[in-house]
């Protein structure tokens, strides 16, 4: 009887596992982790040691993985809210943090292409960028939330524009910023060994549990993603709440684009952030989340969000050619989509409950 | 569902009746391939071995066809697109002959529509016949009706009734799911009763009166339904004369002519037309679920502003939507979460209910309306249509209104849960809630509402209360037949 009750509750544990968020973005990450071990257990070492300005650091892939999907893992924070509320994704993300990453620029340099001294403290520019990035992210909430436009046609008016905005707002100048604290934000701090991106990424995530969990962010989202109709007759207003989920969107923008821009101390209109804004999507699909909108769950996105990075760090350790790079990310981020899509993971749960009656109808026999 | 056997004829209605979760809808998704059998056999006539189910298009081969509660057609086609969609072999489609065809039919069914019109623009009743059309087209030997009535009106039915005996001279079993007793008894020739998954049995219609029906269905005997309404159930508080909600002039946009309406406290009364008239139309200008254009609202005798839901809650008032799947339920959400919804929006954004406290309320109301489910977390969606009603209703009931709406909140629901709710109403009156009652069926608007304001097109044409209040009375006040 005993047996039978721990076989049955494997089981019964083995379906609930599937039909968990989290498993397939963990259960990605354990298996490049073990890819990794076993072609090259040096993949894991983390060395500490001192960079040329002897400030202490910490250096090793897996450090490299958390510094570089820092501002991947903040967008698919906003992204996750914008998909459960609207049922679609924002594709001007990339093009916004040009946008921002300009401003931040602008208001640091002043209109001047390399000033010996800022113009501005640093704190006004990354408020001025918020600003307008939450501004544009409001744009794009209208238009989606008041016009009832695809929020992929909508945002697909800032994917075009974005850039060239961005460079007008400089004049088409590349600033550039010699304060060397203006790097901090991207690089290190003195004293910490840790990679200050990484930092900023734990302390969105960070707010981000406290806002789900100290207001009805996370129940209102989820609500009006899953039924406008209902919600409305519950005195929810569903266009104010798409509308800030796509404001919030824009915050994220504004920390992602600081942390680009601070990371190599100017900008590159065209290039910077480019395509992250499918990465940002694709994060919140491996993370099990309907594209669809509806429910949502924040750690499956940002998880996803660093599986993502982690695959690419890991393309490049085996020397994939950087032109070459997308294509294998394609193939890998297929499989995992699927794997994590509802569908699959319905399948795979009834899988495991087949596998519990399975045994029992053994015993009995 | 467990070891049912059920017989079809040809050319026979034969009703499929039982509670919600009785398992009929399981059985007819067994029987078209929707769910996979664990055990037992399927036989179509002309087969000597047993048929293979395993998916809607294998029981569509075999001449198996589901019309459903919910019409399954796209409204944005033709009516000849609908019914030939995925039937075509091969990639190339004669338009023409498509269009002739499906024209052939719907005349030959008498069925007043055309075949080039776009779906949407006929009304509910036309779709479902549109949607049988197609399954008689397709050659059917069985056609299943789950629940076809539940959107029509006394006229609508009429109409699909005939067509109904129309196909059954032709030769078409037919499969009728149904919660009106009326409806079963005018077309049906046989009733399979089920409850609990099993069957109870199978019975000619002459030999099963309607109470012995139900007492099946409920698996006891009834006790007087007829009067659930006693002294005992009136409101006596001293302030029972005070009006808690008047309306003068109340117009919104989606179409109603201005109407004045009050109502006191502790007092049921109730909205009745026929379907279309503007009932529902009514109720949700004084939620503000529509916009309001003109008119006065007073509360407990102040006057307040209701321009969206929230003023209403605001201001004690609660609305249970006509429509379960599309104004009411959040469908991924859980029970607990669908429970609190309500409370939870009126209280603010910023002061969610800590979990403890959620599935306090949840799991009170779950035991207060005896909600089937499986627990606090199960999504709704999961759960049958009168429970899901009941969590509709709980959460509403949460608020604790002062006034509270209940635009049909019986329909397709069983007939337990449907007197269960009719007793809560008077209940809750009797504790000094005024409450407003909308349904379709006279006879449970009778056994509640202690006043009627009766609708035609569009407008309030009578109010009936006392003596008045006898079926014969709101038909033909409804009828106009005695200006």
């Amino acid at each position: 009887m005993q047996k039978n009750n721990s076989k049955s509750s494997v089981a019964k544990a083995f379906s609930g596992i599937f039909r968990n968020q989290l498993f397939i973005p963990i259960a990605a990450l354990l298996l490049l982790a073990l890819f990794n071990f076993i072609m090259d257990p040096s993949f894991f070492a983390i060395s500490f040691g001192h960079n040329s300005a002897g400030n202490p650091v910490l250096s090793g892939r897996l450090i490299t993985i958390l510094d570089n999907g820092s501002e991947l893992a903040i967008l698919a924070i906003g992204m996750t809210l914008v998909t459960a509320a609207s049922g679609g994704q924002d594709i001007s993300v990339g093009a916004a943090i040009a946008i921002a990453g300009s401003v931040i620029l602008r208001v640091l340099c002043g209109g001047q292409v390399s000033p010996e001294h800022l113009q501005a403290p640093i704190i006004v520019g990354f408020l001025a960028a918020c600003i307008v990035a939450m501004l544009f992210g409001a744009f794009n909430g209208v238009l989606v939330a008041y016009f009832k436009i695809q929020p992929m046609v909508a945002t697909l008016i800032l994917y075009t524009a974005g850039r060239s905005i961005a460079s007008w707002i400089n004049n088409s100048q590349l600033p550039i910023v010699n304060e060397p604290k203006f790097g901090y934000f991207g690089g290190l701090i003195p004293g910490i060994p840790i990679p200050t991106p990484f930092i900023i990424a734990v302390i969105c995530m960070i707010v981000m549990a406290l806002v789900l969990k100290f207001t009805n962010l996370g129940l209102y989202t989820q609500a009006v993603g899953i039924n406008e109709s209902s919600s409305k007759l519950n005195g929810l207003n569903p266009k104010f709440i798409k509308l800030l989920s796509f404001i919030i969107l824009g915050l994220c923008v504004a920390v992602a684009a600081l942390i680009k821009v601070s990371r190599v101390s100017t900008i590159n209109y065209s290039v910077v952030a480019k395509d992250i804004e499918m990465d940002a999507i694709l994060a919140v699909a491996l993370g099990g989340n309907a594209l669809s909108g509806g429910k949502f769950s924040m750690p499956a996105s940002i998880i996803g969000a660093y599986v993502i990075q982690f695959l690419t760090t890991t393309l490049y350790k085996f020397n994939v050619r950087a032109d070459a790079l997308p294509a294998y990310k394609a193939a890998v981020i297929i499989l995992l989509v699927v794997l994590s899509a509802p569908v699959v993971r319905e399948k795979l749960s009834s899988l495991g409950k087949k596998l519990k009656s399975g045994t029992r109808v053994k015993e009995v026999g | 569902m467990q070891n049912v056997d059920f017989t079809l004829c040809e050319g026979e209605i034969h009703a499929l009746m039982g509670e919600n979760g009785a398992g009929k809808s399981t059985l007819i998704k067994v029987l078209t391939g929707v769910y996979e059998k664990d055990e037992g056999e399927i036989f179509l006539k002309g087969m000597n071995k047993a048929a293979v189910i395993r998916s809607p298009q294998d029981a569509q081969k075999l001449g198996i066809s589901t019309v459903y509660q919910e019409i399954t057609l796209c409204p944005n086609l033709s009516v000849a697109e609908n019914m030939y969609i995925a039937r075509g072999k091969g990639a190339g489609q004669n338009w023409k002959k498509m269009n002739a065809d499906a024209d052939k039919i719907l005349k030959s069914l008498d069925i007043p529509a055309k075949a080039t019109q776009q779906l949407s623009s006929c009304s509910i009743a036309i779709q479902q016949m549109v949607a049988i059309a197609r399954a008689v087209d397709m050659d059917c030997k069985v056609l299943i009706l789950d629940e076809p009535t539940s959107s029509l009106d006394e006229q609508e039915v009429q109409k699909l009734f005939g067509l109904m005996r129309d196909l059954k001279k032709r030769g078409v079993g037919i499969i009728f799911v149904t919660h009106f007793l009326d409806q079963v008894y005018e077309v049906s020739d046989k009733i399979t009763v089920l409850r609990d998954g099993k069957l109870v049995g199978e019975y000619e219609i002459e030999t099963l009166p309607r109470v012995k029906l139900v007492a099946k269905m409920l698996g006891k005997e009834l006790d007087d339904m007829e009067e659930i309404r006693d002294d005992s159930l009136v409101y006596k508080g001293k302030d029972a004369d005070e009006t808690v909600f008047e309306a003068k002039g109340l117009q919104s946009n989606a179409g109603i002519k201005p109407f004045d309406f009050y109502i006191k406290r502790g007092e049921v009364n109730g909205f009745t037309g026929l379907l279309g008239s503007g009932r529902s139309e009514c109720v949700r200008a004084i939620f503000g679920a529509d916009r309001m254009l003109h008119g006065e609202v007073k509360k407990n005798g102040k006057k307040i502003k209701i321009s969206k839901p929230i003023d209403a809650m605001k201001n004690g008032i609660a609305y249970l939507p006509e429509d379960r799947k599309i104004d009411g339920i959040i469908g991924d959400l859980s029970v607990r979460e669908n429970i609190i919804l309500a409370l939870q929006v009126l209280k603010g954004f910023f002061k969610p209910f800590t979990k403890a406290q959620a599935y306090k309320f949840a799991d009170e109301y779950i035991k207060l309306l005896e909600i089937k489910t499986a627990s606090a977390d199960t999504p709704i969606k999961s759960l049958s249509g009168g429970n899901q009603q009941k969590v509709i209703l709980a959460r509403w009931l949460l608020m604790n209104p002062e006034y509270l709406i209940l635009d049909e909140p019986t329909r397709g629901i069983d007939i337990g849960t449907k007197i269960e709710i009719q007793k809560l109403v008077l209940k809750l009156a009797s504790e000094g809630m005024s409450v407003t009652f909308i349904s379709s069926e006279t006879d449970e608007m009778l056994r509640t509402c202690s006043r009627l304001v009766v609708m035609r097109d569009r407008k309030v044409v009578g109010e009936l209360s006392g003596e008045d209040l006898t079926q014969n009375k709101i038909m033909s006040t409804i009828a106009g037949g005695d200006r």
